[in-house]
């Protein structure tokens, strides 16, 4: 009984140290603001959202298929179709950009390189990771647009979708490597020996195995990339300028979500105006984009880590 | 104390080790080991946790070259030819020198693809259904998978999975097949199967396996090799040495070593 007793004592809950209470509070606190400041956010946007489809120069239909986006002109047009299309026709030039290089050096990286070679390769991918993307932008725009594009491609302007999109691929590249070089090293290492053990050889265990074992975290970094080349705005403002009309040559300007975005803020359109509303429809458009490609990823990302539990 | 162990066999041998030694880094794993397996037999290696068992049978088919700072010395020649000759490609010393690892390590596809694989890459192409279906045959698991060579192999159970791995090594048709503990995470039954199984595939191919299990090395192998650690000098390091190596009816009845009789005797490691 004693026994019993004494074992009962040293089972039984310590009393909590205000300490920790205090600790508890504030971390709980913390994560209930960041969802606070979220909500706060999406409802910020759909109100005033609410507020640009109220003026009855704005309808759901010009929204979606107007082929212009004018919105401080004198009759203006409100076609968010030019935006989208622009936005979705850089981040896929950067997408081709990106997947291929991102994915070759993770491959490189996880079943080529050297320790050594990795540890010098993978600092400097983080370097490229953390350029501002304003010197990506003027990058573009004084340097690949005068000295590449312009050079091969006649009749291309100063502001291009491409000299943009190739930009932004660079600056993607370091979140694909990373993210896939990650998905293939969580791939057991067992696969590897088990398929060298056949007499396969380096490139076909890399190709066949490992490839295809990590492939929803690769597909996860390209969804991530996506989701980034659509929400990148700064260097699609500087280099990719803003020509307001649905436009699909390549050569010449065109103007995303995120750069119109920035147009009106900076420009003069006075608060509370529709041109000024059209900002948070264009948020919550974007919003809704990534948004999708986010639960994409996540989804995807999830599906890979239950294969190897 | 330098062991030089050498079995006399009228038999033809497939490998012969001479001094050889493996060190990772500047650590000496194990050494002075010198060695002639037979050909069509099945060799076990035998020893305490850390002699250097895995070790020393990653040497035979080069597995070692993929581990950073594993060093090799001395010479192993397969049917006469120098294995660490510098113009060996390691990779075709693996398509006769198969496989089979301790944990079963099927590939993430179907069961069939898990044999295809190999078959592909050795371009054994020709009959591929056939080649298949014997393969899973030969491991004993081709009716219990034979109407859904389609499913992932990650799904059949853990035996499975390991003599889903068996198959897929003896599909490419090697003539020595590597077992580093290949029942150690077997129940006893799955275990029973395997051993059958090396009973059979023994007519066909040399077997050399690591266990920690003496039974299944007195019950299923041909010879022995038993392993133990010398702690050096300055005591901070074990090194792996042959104490014996002999035919298992031999080793397991009246041990040449006062070492080996401890150990199998279960009074020592
Ligand atoms: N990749 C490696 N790098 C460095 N040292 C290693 C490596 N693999 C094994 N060793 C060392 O070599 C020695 C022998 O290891 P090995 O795995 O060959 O032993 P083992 O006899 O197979 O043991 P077990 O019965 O536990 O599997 C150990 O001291 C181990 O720490
Ligand atoms: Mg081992």
């Amino acid at each position: 009984m004693e026994n019993v007793n004494n074992l009962r004592n040293q089972l039984t809950k310590t009393i909590t140290r205000p300490i920790e209470k205090i600790v508890k509070l504030f971390i709980t606190a913390s994560a209930f603001g960041a969802i606070l400041v979220s909500i706060s956010i999406i409802f910020t946007l759909l109100t005033e959202a609410i507020n640009f489809f109220q003026d009855p120069a704005v309808t759901f239909k010009g929204y979606f298929t107007a082929t212009r986006w004018t919105p401080t002109f004198q009759n203006p047009e409100y076609g968010v179709i030019v935006l989208i299309s622009s936005t979705l026709y850089i981040a896929v030039i950067a997408c081709l950009i990106s997947f291929p290089l991102g994915l070759f050096s993770a491959i490189y990286l996880s079943e080529f390189a050297t320790k050594r070679t990795r540890k010098v390769i993978k600092p400097v991918l983080e370097v490229l990771a953390g350029v501002p993307t304003v010197v990506f932008g003027y990058f573009a725009l004084n340097w690949i647009t005068p000295n590449i594009i312009q050079r091969f491609i006649p009749g291309t302007g100063v502001f291009n979708a491409l000299s943009a999109g190739i930009a932004v691929g660079i600056m993607i590249i370091p979140t694909v490597a990373s993210i896939s070089d990650d998905a293939l090293n969580a791939v057991p290492n067992s696969l590897r020996n088990g398929s060298l053990a056949l007499g396969a050889t380096r490139r076909i265990t890399s190709l066949k195995i490992m490839f295809p074992a990590a492939l929803s975290g690769i597909i996860a970094s390209f969804i991530l990339g996506f989701s980034r080349a659509i929400g990148e705005t700064m260097i699609v403002t500087i280099a990719g300028g803003q020509y307001p009309e649905l436009n699909l040559d390549p050569r010449s300007a065109m103007y995303t979500i995120t750069s119109s975005i920035v147009n009106v803020s900076l420009g003069d359109t006075p608060h509370g105006t529709t041109a000024y509303n059209a900002l948070f429809a264009l948020g919550i458009t974007l919003f809704i984009m990534t948004f999708i490609l986010n639960i994409g990823s996540d989804y995807v990302a999830r599906k890979y880590r239950k294969e190897y539990e | 104390m330098e062991t030089k162990e050498t079995v006399q066999v009228n038999n033809e041998s497939v490998f012969n080790v001479t001094d050889l030694s493996v060190s990772y880094g500047d650590f000496v794993a194990i050494k002075n080991v010198n060695m002639d397996i037979t050909k069509n037999k099945i060799t076990a290696f035998i020893g305490p946790s850390g002699c250097g068992k895995s070790t020393l049978i990653r040497t035979f088919n080069r597995m070692n070259d993929l581990i950073l700072g594993a060093k090799v010395n001395g010479t192993i020649t397969y049917q006469g030819v120098d294995l660490y000759d510098k113009m060996v490609d390691p990779v075709q010393v693996r398509r006769r020198i198969g496989m089979v690892f301790q944990k079963p390590n099927p590939f993430p596809k179907t069961i069939k693809e898990n044999i295809t694989f190999g078959l592909k890459v050795n371009n054994m192409t020709d009959n591929i259904d056939d080649r298949v279906e014997k393969a899973l045959t030969q491991a004993a698991l081709w009716d219990e998978v034979k109407d859904d060579l389609d499913k992932n192999a990650l799904e059949l159970s853990g035996g499975q999975q390991q003599r889903l791995c068996i198959a897929r090594t003896i599909a490419v048709e090697p003539d020595t097949i590597l077992m580093d503990e290949p029942c150690s995470a077997l129940d006893p039954v799955a275990t029973k199967k395997i051993e059958d199984l090396m009973q059979e595939l023994v007519k066909e191919f040399s077997i050399l396996i690591v266990t920690h299990n003496m039974q299944q090395a007195s019950r299923s192998s041909d010879y022995c090799a038993f392993f133990t650690t010398k702690t050096s000098d300055d005591g901070k390091r074990r090194t792996g040495e042959l104490v014996e190596f002999n035919e298992t009816s031999v080793m397991f009845t009246t041990p040449d070593k006062e070492l080996t009789e401890q150990y199998i005797s279960g009074r020592f490691g």
